[in-house]
């Protein structure tokens, strides 16, 4: 097996309040395999796009990591300084954010800040930035891109801006791509085609995506892999196809029953009772406990670590036979 | 369905905002008036019970119908009929004032539509009092009790503020308020899309129940094609501030007639993964400032044809398309 | 019913009102003002002063504006602390014989109340002017806007001497010295009530199209009944700053307007009153008569102002 393009074990992160420490991510642990889209999929709170952040070194104080390793091509880059981490993001992890309002200076036009890119992170002249630059636009489907390449964002509608963010974090060739709900904010015809850029485009330039979304969708479509998050915590981690059609973990589970679809017949939602607990109320054991409709002595006491189970893994007592048969 | 008359019925909305440049800067540049037609002309009725769903993207001019529909924005042209009372009815304020309390809204952003100053009970309590369906302070904290009960609250979160509670707990406050008034005719805007996926699942069940248990009659405005397929019994398609496609939510989903309804469709990720055929969608919802002559749709259609750029379709027989007439099923194996 | 209650999110068991005092105990602004010592000292020193003020017929040891009590002889006597002083007068006497300590402490609350009572004025105009602009829109706004602008080309002084002129002409054979009081909060309050009106109104705007107001305007409510019951307890966060932030400067403007003649008679004056009698002793060498109401002035005022400045950071939610 080919090594792990970008490797996270045991990541902790902690929120310094008043009132104690909070604990936001709890011992996050996966990999990422060189050109494969992890998606990483939870609802608000759970943790995903902290995780993000945390790979980037760009979490806000009082936010900080305190635990983990985090390694990219083998080497950690959780400890780095502020300026060694500053080269690999842009260079060698490229990132997309939901907004493209913010993630684009509205000063600048778009062409200068793609070659102001380029030019940071590879030896080409002015010339040949702007010669590339043009190349990017017209790869990610922006129409007469050598005359839309001086026009500044505002000009630009938002599927085109969103674009024109993802040539922004491939045009260093990253071998990893972050990318935190880049649909959200998009109509939904116009979600489908920036999807659509992102994978097609990512494939051919052979770069990873950890692509951080609530929407399951979105992830169903795009991904290899996906990690569902809850409070902080994995809970399950596997190939797409496996996860979104027959889930093991019970939130998995409530998760995809809850979520309607063009197919819906039913008269009712299938819904999970409650609410994600809040950081200072984490339940002790499993942090699904209270809402689990299958939920057992163990699971009040001991928090289920990651079983592995043929080529997924799941965070729950449940499945803990199969997985010792399975070792 | 039964055959009694609808019970809200809506004719010729229109609602421009003049979007011009100051009088003096047109007057100097030689500019002429610049209209912005955010409903341009829409006809449908909504019968006792039902929920009619109405989806569009930005632009679609589905928001400003929301507000136009409870009588908080002022229509251009065009009414809104509760029953048969013109919701305007600028002749009769007393009538005005009771066909208002027949019909409330929920609004998208929990975060905004409750006041951060007052307490949730005062909130629920707030049409109570206005409408004077209770006296005295006791009948009315029994009926706000009452209230929260029926939206999954409880007594003792009367005394909170809304920033103590979750979306999905500030969404159901404001369902509870929408019902204090009692009315008959609900319109929900995007109710659902500020919510994660999960809380959603509740949200929606609790309305349907209210629906069933109250008789309720709803207006769903939403972007999400799914919720509305889960929701409505009927459903209508805006763009660019037409209805450009109704149809009853079966045959809609099954049998688009309309080319823009079949690219809403193919958008929508495949949950299931069942591999259905799916044609590419191309373009983006133009500015409503400058549409495109003809059929608005014309420049991102995979079928428009020459009439289509040059004639603006009528609302035929339920669908606005120069070429929808005809098989049903024109649009499939595309 | 208790099935769709199960179903909904666990809300907090009984909640009661909770006890001021463990509310006040968990707050953030108490936190952050008990964390900053500067501001705790520039609290204690307002506190001080306000109470100095309130209490001074009984602190004062006397009254220095009673002409029985006030003997020539005692005039011009240096502060007790110095090689001559009389240890009957803590900061000495001024040319009247009164005893600067006690003129002080009645000289600080007439600048309070004056600053206090501009202040007050002000915000009443300035929040009324900036909700009616801010909701109604419109031409409403457009003048209220445009009235607002040409207040703030009139200076201060101006105003005061044209409303004392005006008092003078109206209320015929009353002395300047019975209208000064009330010319002087009409003129603190005319002159600053634009930056009140400016900012409510600026909220107003934001306010006016979040969906609570609209929720309340679709059950008919009336628009003063919104204006007040609803908008107004949402814009008060920054007007509470600029207030406290004002009234160092409505203190420091009636110092003003008395120093130049125009404010307060030194039959009742208030510490700018001190400083005009004050200065024209300075260089006979009689320096304490200007020297500490003077420092009284400074005092109060740098106080007001960090007060004002901590509350202005603790109420920013982007700060956070």
């Amino acid at each position: 097996m080919s090594e792990a393009l970008l490797s996270v074990r045991d990541l902790r992160v902690e929120f310094a309040t008043r009132r104690g420490k909070l604990v936001a991510l709890d011992g996050v642990s996966f990999d990422i395999a060189p050109g494969e889209i992890l998606g990483m999929v939870g609802e608000s709170g759970a943790g995903k796009s902290l995780t993000g952040l945390s790979i980037i070194n760009q979490l806000d104080p009082p936010g900080s990591v305190v635990a983990g390793e985090i390694r990219l091509n083998g080497a950690r880059i959780d400890n780095l300084p502020p300026a060694r981490m500053r080269e690999i993001r842009g260079r060698r992890i490229g990132i997309i954010f939901q907004d493209p309002l913010t993630s684009l200076n509205p000063l600048l036009r778009i062409g200068d800040q793609l070659v102001e890119t380029i030019l940071a992170h590879s030896p080409l002249s002015p010339k040949q930035a702007r010669e590339r630059a043009i190349a990017w636009l017209a790869e990610v489907g922006i129409p007469a891109p050598d005359k839309r390449i001086d026009g500044y964002p505002h000009e630009f509608s938002g599927g085109m801006r969103q674009r024109v963010v993802i040539a922004l974090a491939l045009c260093a060739e990253p071998a990893l791509v972050i990318a935190d709900e880049p649909t959200t904010a998009l109509d939904v015809s116009v979600q489908a085609q920036i999807i659509a850029v992102l994978k097609n485009i990512t494939r051919r330039h052979g770069a990873a995506v950890l692509l951080i979304t609530h929407d399951m969708g979105v992830i169903a479509e795009t991904a290899d892999r996906v990690a569902v998050m809850y409070a902080g915590r994995i809970v399950e981690i596997g190939a797409v196809a496996d996860v979104v059609r027959r889930p093991l973990h019970p939130y998995a589970r409530g998760l995809m029953a809850a979520i309607p679809t063009l197919e819906t017949r039913a008269e009712r939602l299938a819904q999970i009772p409650g609410a994600m607990p809040r950081l200072n109320a984490i339940p002790r054991g499993c942090a699904f406990s209270p809402r689990c409709d299958r939920v057992f002595a163990r699971c009040l006491v001991e928090r289920p670590p990651l079983l592995t189970i043929g080529h997924r893994k799941v965070a729950c007592w449940l499945h803990l036979e199969a997985a010792e048969e399975g070792r | 369905m039964s055959a009694e008359a609808p019970l809200v019925v809506v004719s010729g909305l229109k609602r421009a905002f003049d979007v011009s440049s100051p009088w003096i800067t047109r007057l100097i540049e030689r500019e002429p008036r610049r209209l912005l037609k955010a409903v341009d002309g829409l006809d449908f009725s909504i019968a006792r019970g039902e929920t009619l769903g109405l989806v569009g993207e930005s632009g679609s001019g589905k928001s400003t119908l929301a507000r136009m529909v409870v009588g908080l924005l002022a229509a251009s042209a065009g009414h809104v009929l509760i029953e048969g009372v013109d919701i305007a009815a600028k002749a009769d304020p007393v009538a005005r004032r009771v066909v208002r309390r027949r019909m409330q809204m929920i609004f998208q952003d929990p975060y905004a539509s409750l006041d951060p100053r007052w307490r949730v009970g005062d909130i629920v309590a707030e049409p109570i009092r206005a409408f004077g369906l209770r006296q005295g302070k006791a009948e009315i904290e029994a009926r706000v009790n009452e209230l929260l009960g029926l939206v999954g609250l409880h007594a003792q979160d009367a005394l909170k503020y809304p920033h103590e509670f979750s979306g999905g707990q500030r969404q159901r406050v404001a369902i509870a308020r929408a019902l204090a008034s009692e009315p008959e005719f609900i319109v929900c805007d995007e109710p659902t899309s500020a919510l994660d996926v999960s809380i959603q699942a509740q949200i929606l069940n609790l309305m349907r129940d209210l629906q069933q248990k109250l008789g309720l009659t709803y207006l769903l405005i939403t972007h999400n094609l799914a919720v509305v397929r889960f929701m409505a019994t009927r459903v209508g398609v805006m763009y660019l501030g037409r209805l450009i496609e109704i149809n009853d939510t079966t045959s809609l989903f099954a049998q688009p007639r309309h080319p823009y309804t079949r690219m809403l469709l193919d958008a929508v990720p495949d949950l299931t993964m069942s591999g259905r055929a799916r044609t590419p969608v191309g373009g983006e919802p133009p500015n409503p400032i400058s549409p495109p002559p003809g059929c608005p749709f014309h420049p991102r259609c995979p079928r428009a044809t020459e009439i289509c750029r040059t004639e603006t379709p009528e609302f035929v027989d339920n669908v606005a398309c120069h070429l929808a007439h005809g098989d049903p099923n024109w649009l499939a194996g595309a | 019913m208790e099935a769709m209650a199960e179903m909904g999110e666990t809300a907090a068991p009984a909640a009661t009102r909770r006890s001021l005092r463990s509310r006040l105990a968990d707050s953030d602004m108490l936190v952050s003002f008990l964390s900053s010592p500067v501001t705790v000292l520039a609290g204690v020193i307002t506190l001080l002063m306000f109470a100095a003020a309130v209490l001074s017929p009984w602190i004062a040891p006397t009254d220095p504006f009673n002409p029985a009590t006030n003997f020539l002889a005692d005039s011009l006597d240096p502060p007790r602390f110095t090689a001559d002083g009389d240890p009957r007068f803590l900061l000495g006497t001024d040319d009247q014989g009164r005893d600067i300590w006690s003129a002080i402490l009645y000289g600080l609350r007439v600048s309070l109340l004056i600053g206090g009572g501009g202040v007050a004025l002000a915000g009443a105009i300035g929040i009324t002017l900036g909700l009616i602009a801010g909701y109604a829109g419109g031409w409403t706004d457009a003048v209220i806007m445009r009235v607002a602008d040409v207040q703030l080309t009139f200076p201060t002084i101006l105003i005061a001497l044209l409303l004392d002129g005006v008092a003078q002409a109206l209320l015929k054979g009353s002395s300047h010295h019975e209208t000064a009081f009330g010319v002087l909060i009409l003129a603190i309050g005319l002159s600053f009530w634009v930056q009140y009106a400016r900012t409510v109104r600026a909220s107003t705007l934001v306010e006016k199209n979040r969906d609570y107001v609209q929720a309340a305007r679709l059950i008919g409510l009336s628009p003063l009944r919104i204006v007040v019951r609803h908008i107004l307890p949402n814009v008060m966060g920054p007007v509470l700053v600029i207030a406290t932030i004002n009234l160092a400067l409505a203190i420091i403007t009636e110092a003003t307007l008395s120093f130049l003649g125009v404010g307060l008679p030194p039959t009742q004056p208030s510490l700018g009153t001190l400083i005009r009698i004050g200065q024209n002793f300075l260089f006979s060498g009689e320096w304490w008569i200007v020297a500490f109401p003077s420092l009284t002035l400074a005092i109060l005022v740098l106080a007001v102002n960090l007060l004002g400045d901590w509350l202005r950071d603790a109420l920013n939610p982007k700060l956070k």
